[in-house]
């Protein structure tokens, strides 16, 4: 379903001229573009420990959600667990009103950029375009559109010049761009993002962000797992402060209290 | 020169070495690119020795050795992910168990059954490309025209997969399935090559070509195509060394492959050891270490 053309943030009840039959599609299309994501009593066992412990909460489309939290609390486990891509998962995860593992082709994961291995022979553009495949049907080429879209990604994040470079001879923010790229071009409608500010600039960090406030201006879902808590904490609308439990989850300023901090990452952290 | 070249091309059991040559060259080098980039090449080498008990059952029962070998590949890989998945014990040494365990009953089984048969162990250990039946050669050119469609025809899937599993596998790319299917692409040109270059050689004809192109080129399909070349002039070549000087043709086409990566090695334009400039030049570190140990006693 194309979705992507609709105007998000049309007011229904102005529509008057309208008839009821297109008011109720609308409606409904319009139910479709403001899914939220419905997490309920979701735990994921490692081996015989409890990685995530129950953790039940809602997700809104258009708002900037920060996943946050010490070591070894179970962030990136939680983006994998919602995706189902971990084994021994246990609650559910409803995208409006089907599970998110049966609609990953909705779905950009960009996985933390420590866990690729950025010797595999491949260019920039070559990653860009695998954001692609899921929308290319199997055994065929990348049509026109696709390489336009993946082109216009790339210039999004800045790296257009650097389209035929070996990914190995990237900086580290270059390629956390790259990766950004890749998951633009997916034209998907939730976005997690694994650890992306680690080790890059300030430029790459800045570009990023402008992207995401630009998705969820479009009433995209975006989730990002981070676990610095310096100044760019300003940039997100709603936290999740995670420690195998779910310790606080809302606005920024409700969730940002020293007792929540404290509870998160025990007493060594000085509220931001 | 060229003469001396054409003359063996009359014989028929030379036009089929030379076919045969040529096939093994590249899809061993087109297979084994994608074991290369998964840093999974110990996988070929436990595949490759899995495969011997398969053939001499296969012998014994009087069957196809090509179906008796690929089952017995199957058989293995998924006995090492039973292991993985159902114990601590990690990849690498279920990998190690499972292809000494069977390369040991293989071996068992042959030289028990050799007498009887006729047949040569070690023509299944180091291969005898001279020796390529007809009917072998049908079916390598069978396997080849397999591995070759398939990999054109899932090329992006496979990038997408071997580059970045967990991203595929996030876009609802059917991973699990694209996995198995790589290593049936391996089993079968393993099983393929092992008339040629044998089953313990086999994985210089899997990685070296590969890793050759990877020192000169950038993209992952350039690898293939450069690698194949590779592979192809190696088994060539090989070949008439192994025609010539009578020489076992599996180490034959290895040594082959295995110059033409020095050569790459050491003058590589990119990541040539003689073409790049030495960034730290000095002593190695463990002589260093060793000099300080013995300077403080």
């Amino acid at each position: 379903m194309n979705v992507g053309t609709f105007p998000h943030n049309l007011d229904i009840s102005s529509l008057s001229q309208w008839n009821g039959v297109q008011k109720a599609q609308f409606r409904r299309q319009a139910e479709v573009i403001a899914d939220t994501i419905t997490i309920s009593h979701l735990s994921a066992h490692y081996r015989s420990t409890l990685a995530l412990e129950d953790l039940s909460f809602v997700v809104q489309p258009g708002r900037l959600v920060g996943i946050f939290g010490p070591n070894g609390a179970g962030k990136s486990t939680l983006l994998k667990a919602m995706l189902g891509l971990i084994p021994n998962v246990t609650g559910s995860v409803l995208y409006g009103d089907r599970p998110l593992s049966q609609q990953l082709e909705r779905v950009a994961y960009v996985p933390q950029r420590t866990q690729i291995d950025w010797s595999y022979p491949a260019t920039v553009w070559d990653v860009v375009l695998m954001g692609r495949v899921q929308k290319t049907a199997w055994f065929s080429r990348f049509s026109a559109a696709s390489r336009r879209i993946a082109a216009a990604a790339l210039d999004r994040v800045g790296m257009s010049q650097y389209r035929d470079r070996p990914i190995g001879q990237l900086s580290g923010g270059q390629q956390q761009r790259v990766f950004l790229a890749r998951a633009l071009a997916q034209e998907a409608d939730v976005f997690c993002f694994d650890e992306p500010f680690v080790g890059i600039d300030q430029k790459t960090q800045d570009i990023i962000f402008g992207i995401f406030h630009e998705l969820t201006d479009s009433g995209k879902v975006v989730l990002v797992v981070n676990h610095d808590l310096g100044e760019s904490i300003a940039h997100f609308d709603d936290l999740l402060l995670l420690n195998r439990q779910l310790v606080a989850y809302g606005a920024r300023v409700q969730v940002l209290t020293q007792e929540n901090l404290h509870r998160a990452y025990g007493g060594s952290v000085i509220a931001a | 020169m060229l003469e001396a070249l054409l003359e063996p091309l009359q014989y028929g059991f030379m036009q089929r070495s030379l076919i045969v040559a040529i096939l093994i060259g590249l899809i061993c080098a087109v297979v084994g690119t994608y074991l290369m980039v998964q840093r999974l090449a110990l996988l070929g080498d436990a595949i490759s020795h899995s495969v011997l008990p398969g053939l001499a059952v296969a012998f014994l029962l009087g069957a196809n050795i090509f179906v008796g070998a690929f089952i017995a590949g199957v058989l293995s890989t998924m006995a090492i992910a039973v292991i993985r998945t159902r114990s601590p014990i990690k990849e690498d040494a279920a990998m190690g168990i499972v292809f000494s365990a069977c390369f040991a009953l293989g071996i068992t089984l042959i030289t028990l059954i050799q007498h009887d048969n006729k047949i040569d162990l070690n023509h299944f250990l180091f291969g005898n490309i001279l020796g390529v039946s007809p009917a072998q050669l049908w079916q390598t050119a069978a396997i080849s025209g397999l591995v070759i469609c398939v990999v054109v025809l899932l090329y992006k899937e496979l990038l997408f997969y071997t580059f970045d599993p967990l991203g595929a596998q996030a876009a609802g790319l059917p991973t699990n399935l694209l996995n198995f299917g790589l290593m049936l692409l391996i089993a079968l040109t393993i099983v393929a090559s092992m008339t040629s270059v044998g089953v313990i050689l086999v994985l210089s004809l899997l990685i070296t070509p590969g890793a050759t192109a990877y020192l000169l080129v950038t993209r992952l399909h350039q690898v293939m195509i450069l690698g194949s070349a590779i592979g192809i002039v190696s088994s060539i070549n090989g070949m008439y060394l192994s025609y010539f000087f009578n020489l076992p043709s599996g180490p034959a086409i290895v040594l082959v492959a295995s110059t033409l990566f020095v050569l790459a090695l050491l003058f590589s334009p990119n990541h040539g050891i003689l073409t790049q400039p030495q960034t730290h030049l000095g002593e190695p570190m463990a002589w260093r270490e060793l000099k300080a140990l013995l300077r403080r006693r």
